[in-house]
């Protein structure tokens, strides 16, 4: 419908908050374009400078995995605690190890 | 994540309830009571889902009308600084606006439909916005009473058990304490100004005291939502707990102010430590909500005119769009344009 918001894309935003870290979803919004994303993005998530860097990616672009599927794709990760460095127990004796 | 393809996932758990029974809301509420975070692609019982999109957007509502009573003093703010300060303020509460309307649509509706909702007088928002702002120190009054009250029934928010409105909260929660500090620091300078600017404090107070305390809702014994949404964790205290707490903060820098809570009953309760105030007018509460408070029908009007004021902004950004892209759009967008604005000046 005319002058209304219905077929305006739906933008992920993240945000960079200084250099050396990485940019972190934010939050959404509505933009025509790309441009007009980025634009919105600075007005909406960096008014308190938050950020240095902005990425915006239409939502649909997004494959996400299924929370019913969690299990499936997370348990066989619990039952090997053995790729964790604490699972080995070196004598006090041995230094920087 | 913020998607859309929520409403198909939304029927699916229909369906599941049926099959599985109160299997999955066991599990719902055994996650919730585990402290866990409810996310929008987890399945979650439909009265919860029903609750945050009334809640979420009634908040969304609240901050967008919210810009209005004191939107009307930008071009009256007695300094540059008050000016940029208060342009600042009313920027701030229609980015908390964009936020929660961003959280509600993650639960599967959007945005359209709220915004339409709200224009056709549908929806609900903050009681509080129904009153005028004829003097500055009206907007100190709103950013010391009005915010400072948000955010007392804000903070808890930020631990609310569904994950975006919690994050959204957090974001806002941050901004407020601007709102209020800025709104106490114009009833100071008010305060400690001539009688005449005195005076002025004063009556702000008188006009925004009893309002504000109606901001926490309905006394706990008539509260409609109050008992389901403490068990899902959207809520974590009580109205009237808020609204002591409200009280018991905000009495003591009236005092500091030197100026008087319009309440001839207020008194100091020692042994309980808290400030007991008077009965307050539920049945002025049960009409501003109803439509027919001192501004309602203005705050409406002035929302809708600035919605069919930038339709011509929103057209000519599709039309930009649909160029850039280089589809065949654009011609028939760039008629549509053309159509409205001849309507328009016609």
């Amino acid at each position: 419908m005319s002058g209304d918001t219905r077929d305006w894309p739906l933008y992920e935003i993240f945000i960079r908050a200084r250099s050396g870290l990485d940019h972190k979803h934010v939050g959404s919004l509505h933009a025509t374009d790309a441009r007009m994303a980025i634009e919105h993005a600075r007005d909406l998530y960096t008014r308190r400078q938050e950020g240095i860097s902005i990425w915006a990616v239409r939502s649909t672009d997004i494959v996400a995995s299924d929370p019913a599927d969690a299990d499936a794709l997370f348990e066989p990760a619990r039952d090997k605690i053995y790729r964790h460095p604490t699972f080995y127990d070196i004598p006090d004796e041995v230094k920087t190890l | 994540m913020y998607t859309q393809g929520l409403d198909s996932l939304g029927k699916d758990c229909l369906r599941d309830e049926a099959q599985v029974g109160g299997a999955l809301e066991r599990r719902f509420q055994a996650h919730i009571d585990a402290e866990d975070k409810i996310e929008p692609k987890d399945w979650m019982p439909d009265a919860y889902r029903r609750t945050l999109v009334r809640q979420i957007s009634q908040h969304a509502h609240s901050e967008i009308v919210g810009m209005l009573p004191e939107g009307n003093w930008i071009t009256r703010a007695p300094s540059l600084l008050r000016k940029a300060i208060l342009i600042a303020k009313v920027q701030d509460e229609g980015g908390h606006g964009a936020y929660l309307y961003s959280a509600t649509e993650t639960l599967g509706v959007s945005r359209d439909e709220l915004v339409g909702q709200l224009l056709e007088g549908k929806a609900k928002y903050s009681s509080i916005f129904n009153y005028p702002t004829p003097t500055w120190a009206d907007v100190g009054a709103i950013g010391w009473l009005v915010d400072g009250a948000a955010i007392m029934n804000q903070i808890p928010l930020c631990r609310c058990s569904y994950g975006p409105y919690a994050r959204a909260m957090v974001r806002i929660c941050k901004e407020e304490s601007f709102h209020q500090r800025q709104g106490y620091d114009i009833m100071l300078r008010l305060s400690r100004g001539t009688p005449a600017q005195k005076d002025m404090a004063q009556q702000a107070l008188n006009r925004w005291w009893w309002p504000s305390l109606m901001m926490f809702g309905p006394p706990d014994a008539d509260s409609k939502h109050g008992v389901q949404s403490m068990r899902w964790k959207i809520k974590r205290f009580t109205n009237d707990e808020l609204r002591q707490k409200f009280v018991d903060f905000t009495v003591p820098q009236a005092e500091f102010l030197g100026i008087r809570v319009p309440d001839p009953q207020l008194s100091w309760d020692p042994a309980a430590g808290h400030y007991r105030h008077g009965p307050i007018d539920w049945n002025e509460f049960e009409q501003v909500l109803k439509g027919n408070g001192p501004c309602n029908r203005e705050r409406l009007e002035a929302r809708r005119r600035a919605h069919e004021e930038g339709r011509w902004v929103r057209d000519a950004a599709v039309a930009w769009a649909a160029k850039r892209a280089g589809s065949a759009a654009p011609r028939a967008a760039l008629t549509l344009l053309r159509r409205n604005h001849e309507r328009r000046y016609a």
